[in-house]
């Protein structure tokens, strides 16, 4: 359970920092008016939308990190064989990666008010994450072919339970990519789908984050990493 | 004390007022049915909540009848007995409670007492409702499959909870079990996302997190826990389904089922034990906290006092919360892990009875020189105090490993977690209702009909778990269908059980004369006026009773005091508003 | 008023309850008397906290109920109140933990001179290996049952073929000795649990975990199953007869015999 532990560690440091600046210590009986501490809360809808997601992103979070407890003790059970990568998974990473980029320099140009390129960042992100599903699809296609189905070893279970966890986050990602388009060709001027862009944005960067993540784990450098560093402590 | 003199009337100047766009209902479908509004949502939550909450119920009647009067019901056999123990506890932990106190409180209260006009995601929070209806339906739904609904304890415990000895396991019962399940966390986290968030982003004006009531405090943690845990029991529902319908080893070692060996190996049921207390745990206080806030609003309100310590009553929740998720294992002290991990949990399990301890000192401490209107919510307040540290004793005993080792697993653990997250919340959850049905229907309940339903609930439940602890302590293990003969149980223990049962049956149809209560109280209740108990949180100052949608008016509240200013020395009266600017208010300025 | 009294009666009745019902723990048969000492202490504690509260909950309902003219005190905070409660309660705490964790302490470290024994379960039976005048118990693989084979002990183990195996639900075990029982199940989550015994500890399938303790006196002791396992939960029943050294060490030569009678077949 460590991962979702270290996980949980980090959100209560972020929960603590900001409790602290809340004025968490203060003795409200002593304040009347407007109190000084008051910290005005932004309910403007974009403040609104990103709040929510991020503390979605935590619970997606949570969620990962579970799976990723879950597989950490599973591996330890001697019948563990691991399963070797198909190549695709490379260039998918790479498709990915593509697609964050892609993501990004949209949202710039929605900030800077460029309807053209803001297009072609938003198409190029959804051509890329298209791809990078597809080429997951592939992978797990060729494990099967080569017989690591999903049931012969907890291994190959595990890796497309994670490999599909992650694909349908990228698909609910995509479906407000693509309601986000849609208002681009409908003509919403950029600086409207400034918000919109944004938060895809940051979706897309912790879904590619949880991706590195999970690539490697199932690469095993995750492990290797945690030996050295457990070599290197005792 | 400073005292800040601004205008009179407690509301935001236009300019202040962010224009968030409101959603209107435009026929009577969208205004009561596929509604957005917090507060048809909350009570749509509640109707169904306590509606899944009388079947619970009819179900313990058949449990307490087969183990009161073995053999007379011959329709309870084992199979039927676990499956009742199944769903009695599933619904009441998760379909109940949970949904109850965040979906039904957490949606009518959080926006009236922040000072928002509403949830600030409504079309996601109708669709947690619906989603909510939908898991619950199909939890329903197993009864009437072939083989019935899941038998395998509220634990779920693989691989017996697929496999066929166990109903359900190898029908359709486990299946339609894990998938409710999947279906209610999604429903939860769209609702969860809202109550965190709006407690984040919509405060009124002035409501500064140390102004907020306990109450918003209590469901905004807890709501924060339950986003956070219950991804642990997806993880392991999602996992187990895979076991079950595909055939994967997640939790499936080498197993000989009825002389067969499977295809399975290397799984392991521990792990499946570690996600669901991860989930598990956190949940007792997903259930508690909030009725924690709740009843800290009750007692002050009641008392006419503020209530006592209320930043260590902040900092304690939050303390809960956070420990909460480091206790999980203290339920598999005995199940096979690690016996080093016990020195870990015991001291963190029984650590977390400090600020636990600290919020019973801080309720009975506001009481003390208090002025205490025994109003039906105070009765049930009173009542939580009582069983809640009986159960949160006990808790003790079971949190310290070595003590835990004679009584887990047996009645001393039924009744104690019964006592504490069982009567405990639910009798917090009445009392609520007594508090703030006047604020949603603006008729007050019977009073008369209140007092007796309180009686007979809080002194049946107590002589229903009280006793049942020390047939544990005698070694009487839980999820027996039947006791039979064990030889170290004497016969008065038989009797003890009959007694328990008749009570129980007593302590379900009292619940008649609550459901009556509020049927006939919503046409022919006293009228309640805005302001019944005269409390000083914003929900109480909207000015219309019940609130219409969007609250406020056309003018936000803005907040000039914290939450619990009771019986302040000089003032005109023994409360004022949280949105009344001074303690004097000019004559002729009304403040709601 | 009558809240008031009533509370005090709650109070009250649940101590008399405590003092007077015949229902109590089983008189103990094992070494295990540390943990009824620290259940002992943590009633101790437990119920002065319980009392202690309703009590003064009671008091205050009375002295402070509603009257014409009665004002609440207004006082927010008691900083040095609320820290010596906290002081208290963590010293209460901690005196129930620290036994606590001492006698855990105890429950999990085996004594070198104990004897490995094998408890089995399955859905919903009891079965018991005891090791053969070697002294110890041979390997065991689950997929190796079979009908012939009801606890897959393995063939080629030589430290199998004498290990004395007792289906059925009867296990017998010396006064004074003590026992380290290994836990195995081959389906799915049992626990053994004699209440006399104060042990108890699930059998997890695709894996071994144990317990120990010590019998102090002879007799029969009931074996529950403690784990939800199906629909048989409530009937995996089981005794232990805890015999005299000598009555134990015939009964154990007499099944040897026996045992290898039923082995000698079925091992060539
Ligand atoms: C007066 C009301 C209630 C009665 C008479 C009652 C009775 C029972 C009985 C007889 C059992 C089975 C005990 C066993 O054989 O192990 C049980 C189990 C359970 N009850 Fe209740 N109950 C009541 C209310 C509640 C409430 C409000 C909750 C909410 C937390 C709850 C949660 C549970 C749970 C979680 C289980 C365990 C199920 C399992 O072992 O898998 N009960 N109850
Ligand atoms: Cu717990
Ligand atoms: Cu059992």
């Amino acid at each position: 359970m460590g991962s979702i532990l270290i996980f949980m560690g980090a959100l209560l440091a972020i929960g603590m920092w900001w409790l602290a600046r809340q004025g968490i210590m203060t003795k409200p009986w002593l304040e009347q008016g407007i109190a000084a501490t008051y910290v005005p809360t932004r309910s403007n809808p974009p403040a609104v939308a990103r709040t929510g997601l991020r503390v979605f992103l935590a619970v997606v979070g949570s969620l990962f990190a579970l799976f990723i407890s879950a597989y950490a003790i599973r591996m330890q059970m001697p019948d563990w064989r691991d399963v070797p990568l198909p190549n695709v998974l490379w260039l998918n990473t790479g498709m990915l990666v593509l697609s964050s980029i892609a993501l990004h320099e949209a949202g710039k140009s929605a900030r800077r008010g460029e309807e053209e390129v803001l297009k072609l960042g938003l198409l190029a992100a959804g051509a890329t994450a298209l791809a990078f599903l597809s080429g997951q699809i592939l992978a797990w296609r060729q494990l099967t072919a080569d017989g690591y189905l999903l049931t012969s070893n907890s291994a190959n279970a595990f890796f497309y339970v994670l490999t599909g966890a992650h694909g349908l986050h990228v698909i609910g990602g995509l479906v407000a990519l693509g309601r986000t388009i849609a208002r681009t060709w409908r003509g919403v001027p950029p600086e409207r789908l400034r918000v919109s862009v944004g938060l895809c944005a940051t979706y897309w960067h912790f879904l590619l984050f949880v991706w590195l993540l999970l690539l490697s784990i199932l690469t095993g450098w995750a492990g290797t990493f945690i030996d050295i560093c457990r070599q290197a402590l005792s | 004390m400073v005292d800040v003199p601004f205008g009179h009337v407690g509301t935001a100047p236009e300019s202040d007022v962010g224009d968030v766009e409101l959603y209107h209902p435009h026929s009577w479908v969208t205004k009561y049915v596929f509604s957005q509004d917090a507060k048809i949502i909350a009570i749509q939550y509640s109707i169904t909540a306590l509606a899944v909450g009388l079947i619970a119920l009819i179900l313990s009647w058949l449990m307490r009848l087969q183990l009161g009067f073995p053999g007379v019901f011959s329709f309870i056999d084992a199979n039927a007995y676990y499956q009742l123990i199944t769903m009695h506890g599933m619904m009441m932990v998760v379909y109940v409670l949970t949904a109850l106190f965040l979906g039904g409180f957490g949606n009518y209260l959080i926006p009236l007492m922040i000072g928002a006009r509403d949830m600030v995601f409504p079309y996601v929070n109708m669709l947690s409702f619906w989603t909510y209806l939908l898991a619950v339906l199909i939890l329903v739904a197993s009864f009437f499959a072939p083989g019935g609904p899941s038998g395998a304890g509220w634990t779920l415990y693989p691989p017996q909870a697929i496999l066929s000895g166990t109903p359900g396991g190898q029908d359709w019962g486990i299946i339609l079990m894990l998938v409710s399940l999947m279906v209610f966390i999604i429903g939860f986290t769209m609702g969860g996302l809202n109550y965190v968030v709006t407690v984040l982003q919509a405060r009124a004006r002035g409501m500064t997190l140390m102004r907020m009531p306990l109450t918003v405090w209590g469901i905004f943690t807890a709501s924060f826990m339950a986003l956070l845990a219950f991804p642990a029991l997806f993880v392991g529902a999602v996992m187990m389904l895979f076991d079950r319908a595909l055939g994967t080893s997640f939790f499936m070692p080498s197993i000989v089922e009825m002389g067969q060996v499977l295809e399975r190996s290397g799984g392991s049921p521990l792990l499946f034990q570690h996600l669901f207390w991860f989930f598990g745990h956190p949940e007792v206080y997903i259930v508690a906290l909030p009725a924690f806030g709740i009843v800290s609003d009750l007692i002050s309100t009641h008392a006419r006092r503020n209530i006592f310590g209320y930043r260590m009553m902040v900092w304690a929740l939050l303390a809960i919360g956070a420990l909460s998720f480091v206790v999980w294992a203290h339920h598999m002290y005995v199940s096979g892990m690690n016996p080093y991990f016990g020195f870990f949990f015991a001291t963190t399990t029984l650590i977390i009875a400090i600020p636990t301890a600290i919020k019973v000192y801080n309720w009975i401490l506001t009481l003390w020189r208090g002025d205490i209107h025994l109003n039906v919510p105070m009765l049930f307040a009173l009542a939580f105090i009582v069983t809640f540290v009986n159960g949160g004793l006990t808790g003790l005993f079971l949190g310290n490993v070595v003590v835990d080792v004679p009584l887990s697993d047996t009645m001393f653990v039924v009744a104690h977690f019964h006592m504490v997250m069982g009567v405990a919340p639910i009798l917090v959850i009445f009392g609520a209702i007594y508090h703030w049905y006047p604020k949603m229907t603006g008729r007050m309940l019977n009073d008369a009909l209140g007092k007796l339903h309180f009686w007979v609930t809080f002194l049946g439940s107590y002589a229903i778990f009280f006793p049942m602890h020390y047939l544990g302590l005698m070694g009487v293990p839980r999820r027996y269908h039947e006791i039979g003969d064990m030889a170290f149980v004497p016969a008065s223990a038989h009797t003890l059980n009959a007694f328990i049962s008749v009570v129980a049956l007593i302590v379900g149809a009292a619940q008649l004369i609550f459901v009556f209560n509020l049927v006939w109280s919503l046409r022919s209740g006293r009228p309640a006026g805005g302001n019944p108990w005269r409390a000083t949180t914003l929900e109480w100052q909207t000015p219309e009773t019940p609130p219409p949608h969007g609250n406020w008016g056309k003018q936000m509240p803005v907040v000039y005091r914290w939450a619990y200013d009771y019986s302040v020395p000089g003032a005109a009266e023994d409360f004022l508003p949280q949105n009344q600017p001074s303690a004097h208010p000019a004559p002729g300025t009304s403040h709601g | 008023m009558a809240v008031a009294l009533i509370l005090v009666l709650i109070a009250a009745g649940s101590v008399a309850f405590h003092l007077v019902s015949p229902w109590w723990w089983t008189p103990i048969a094992s070494n295990w008397g540390y943990i009824d000492s620290t259940i002992i202490i943590t009633f101790w504690i437990t119920g002065a906290v319980f009392v202690a509260i309703v009590l003064f909950t009671a008091y205050c309902v009375y002295r402070f109920r509603h009257q014409p003219g009665r004002q609440a005190h207004y006082e927010p905070e008691s900083k040095r109140l609320e820290m010596w409660l906290t002081i208290v309660t963590g010293v209460g705490v901690a005196a129930m933990l620290t036994p606590g964790l001492f006698v855990w302490g105890q429950f999990i470290t085996v004594p070198e001179d104990a004897t490995d024994i094998e408890i089995l379960g399955q859905q919903w039976q009891w079965s018991f290996r005891l090791p053969g005048p070697d002294g110890q118990l041979g390997l065991t693989d689950t997929r190796l049952v079979s009908p012939d084979n009801p606890l897959g002990l393995s063939r080629e183990d030589p430290k199998a073929q004498d290990d004395v195996i007792v289906e059925g639900g009867e296990l017998r075990l010396p006064v004074g000795k003590p026992i380290k029982a290994l836990l195995r199940s081959v389906d799915v989550i049992h626990n053994f649990y004699v209440p006399e015994m104060r042990a108890k500890m699930d059998l997890v399938p695709g894996q071994v975990s144990y317990i120990w303790f010590t019998p102090t006196r002879t007799g029969t002791f009931e074996i529950l199953c403690a784990e939800l396992c199906g629909v048989g939960h409530s009937h995996m029943r089981g005794t232990v007869v805890v015999q005299e050294q000598s009555d134990y060490q015939a009964w154990l030569q007499d099944q040897q015999a026996r045992s290898f009678a039923r082995l000698a077949p079925a091992a060539q």
